[in-house]
């Protein structure tokens, strides 16, 4: 934007823009400030915004009374590893649809996504039967299996979207410089991937983290991960409220920290390369 | 490049991933399949044989689905017409030269990352509280009496939360596609006088078509599927029933599971006729 705005045009913008912004945030500002409130003052009325005595009981107590580390544990480990597990599967197939592509790659590529348009819904019950059948119900290893599942066809698309940037020209040129496979693999490709299956690898992990189907449904107690241990805070009327903005306070800050490193690769890969 | 040996690396490369996504289409969908022309209730009497096409009239002549119907078309019609109207909006101020316009931009896609349990959670009981909610708090200040949203409003309510998850979705990929207008088209509009609602309609609009049509087709088919926010708020009481909340209920619920396989089915015809339309345009962008 190169086009020369008056400085009155400039502020305006600007005062709007942080307004809506604001705006946007506020609850999760308020969630954010009412999980250092007491009880008490959380239901305050009026309000207390930011004059109060802060304190850090509510996370001590769901920290104690919840087994959160649990929760926390269960949520690390199914969205780590059904993104890794994930990245173990989708590589090679993307690697090889983006530099040796057939006349088939662009059919697969569509077939790919229309799995992901499968309505959960549809597919519960026979999951659910089969989860039972194999002893899978309530296990973390069951979880990260769907969700490696239903985010696959999202990683292989991104993934593909990356590597088809990398030129072949290079490889080519390695190659005449007498570059073994090898040298080639190590040398010139893994450092111009690396950067595209990181950004992968953060969305997958963000989009696991948050999938609230699937996990509301295949667990119970053992392997809930922190989508499930909040919704168990759906009780009495406010009671709670400092405790359940403590607890959602630690189950969306570090996933809002690694989002704002992943903006530029959410539209790319929620829209399947469409926008970018 | 692709010889014949590197051609057949390439199949087997591939195959892990297609196996398994076939796998994971093929088997429970025809599970789901099988189901719907059977009657089974695994609670009262389980599988008690084949009934053609019984479940599938049921479905749809049960005095619940129309009102699900409608239900879910408000609620995606709510939220994509907010959505869209608002992202446009939003991303044409956000394109315009500002202080801090990371910040604003970060504050304004913070939604997106907050797990659909914590935000249905955090507006059911911190918002829209009629007691010892904020709203309740500032509608009392002005001397109103305080709205019980979930149950009076329940519709707006859900629509406000889910616009509220979807906004920066859409917001974000507008704003990436304004920027890549190409400003001087712009700027010589400008000059030759064109208003702001022309240069709208004629330049930004037709621009934007192609990530407007990108945002509804995507955000329709996870907004069909939302169950969380519906799961924690109101449990589909209140007229908040939606398609996916109908068939859930079927099959866990009162475990009907011939009854919802049938629901199932219509699912997942809904969703592939719209999903057509949106592989058609990914697809093209495919061959650019």
């Amino acid at each position: 934007m190169a086009r020369a705005v008056t400085n009155n045009r400039k502020i305006l913008n600007t005062v709007a823009a942080w307004t809506i912004g604001i705006l946007i945030f506020f609850p999760i500002l308020w969630t954010f400030l009412t999980s250092f409130k007491t009880e008490a003052t959380a239901i305050a009325d009026p309000p207390v915004v930011l004059f109060f005595d802060w304190t850090l009981q509510n996370y001590t107590d769901v920290m104690e009374r919840s087994n959160y580390g649990l929760f926390l544990w269960n949520s690390i480990f199914i969205a780590g590893g059904s993104t890794l597990l994930g990245l173990i599967i989708a590589i090679p197939a993307a690697w090889s649809m983006a530099f040796v592509p057939s006349r088939r790659t662009k059919d697969i590529l569509l077939w790919m996504l229309s799995t992901k348009m499968l309505p959960a819904v549809g597919v519960l019950y026979p999951i659910y039967l089969i989860f039972i059948k194999l002893g899978l119900l309530d296990t973390k290893f069951g979880l990260t299996i769907v969700l490696m599942l239903i985010n696959l066809p999202i990683i292989v698309w991104m993934l593909y979207t990356y590597f088809r940037e990398i030129p072949g020209e290079i490889l080519e040129a390695s190659r005449m410089d007498g570059a073994s496979l090898k040298d080639e693999l190590l040398y010139v490709l893994t450092p111009m991937a690396v950067p595209g299956i990181a950004s992968t690898l953060l969305l997958n992990f963000i989009l696991a983290w948050n999938e609230a189907f699937w996990t509301l449904n295949l667990t119970a107690a053992k392997a809930a991960p922190l989508t499930a241990f909040i919704a168990s805070y759906s009780s009495p009327e406010g009671l709670f409220y400092a405790k359940l903005s403590a607890a959602s306070t630690m189950a969306i800050a570090p996933i809002l920290i690694m989002g704002w490193f992943s903006q530029k690769q959410l539209v790319r890969g929620l829209t399947f390369g469409a926008v970018k | 490049m692709a010889t014949q040996s590197s051609r057949s690396a390439a199949r087997f490369m591939l195959a892990p991933a297609v196996i398994l996504l076939l796998g994971w289409m093929l088997v429970p969908l025809s599970m789901t399949l099988y189901f719907s022309f059977k009657r089974f209730l695994p609670l009262r009497g389980g599988d008690q044989g084949w009934v053609g096409f019984e479940n599938y009239v049921r479905f749809v002549t049960s005095s619940a689905f129309w009102p699900s119907v409608l239900t879910t078309l408000i609620i995606v019609g709510g939220v994509l017409i907010i959505t869209i109207g608002l992202g446009i909006w939003l991303a044409m101020l956000l394109d315009q030269p500002m202080w801090g316009q990371g910040i604003v931009r970060i504050l304004v896609i913070a939604p997106f990352f907050v797990m659909p349990t914590v935000s249905a959670l955090v507006w059911k009981n911190m918002f829209m509280d009629p007691v010892n909610g904020l709203f309740a708090h500032i509608w009392k200040f002005f001397g109103a009496a305080p709205v019980e949203w979930l149950s009076q409003a329940s519709l707006p309510s859900l629509i406000i939360i889910v616009s509220w998850q979807w906004l920066p979705f859409a917001t974000l990929i507008l704003l990436t596609a304004i920027q890549s207008l190409d400003s001087s088209q712009l700027e010589a509009s400008e000059m030759d006088g064109a208003p702001f609602h022309a240069r709208f309609i004629y330049i930004i609009l037709p621009h934007l078509g192609r990530a407007i049509t990108i945002v509804l087709l995507i955000q329709t088919i996870f907004l069909l599927g939302i169950f969380a926010e519906i799961f924690v708020t109101t449990g589909g009481a209140f007229g908040t029933r939606t398609l996916t909340y109908l068939i859930y209920q079927r099959v866990l619920e009162s475990q009907n599971v011939g009854l919802g396989s049938a629901g199932g089915i219509y699912a997942v015809i809904l969703a592939n006729i719209i999903a057509i339309f949106l592989m058609r345009i990914v697809g093209k962008n495919l061959d650019a």
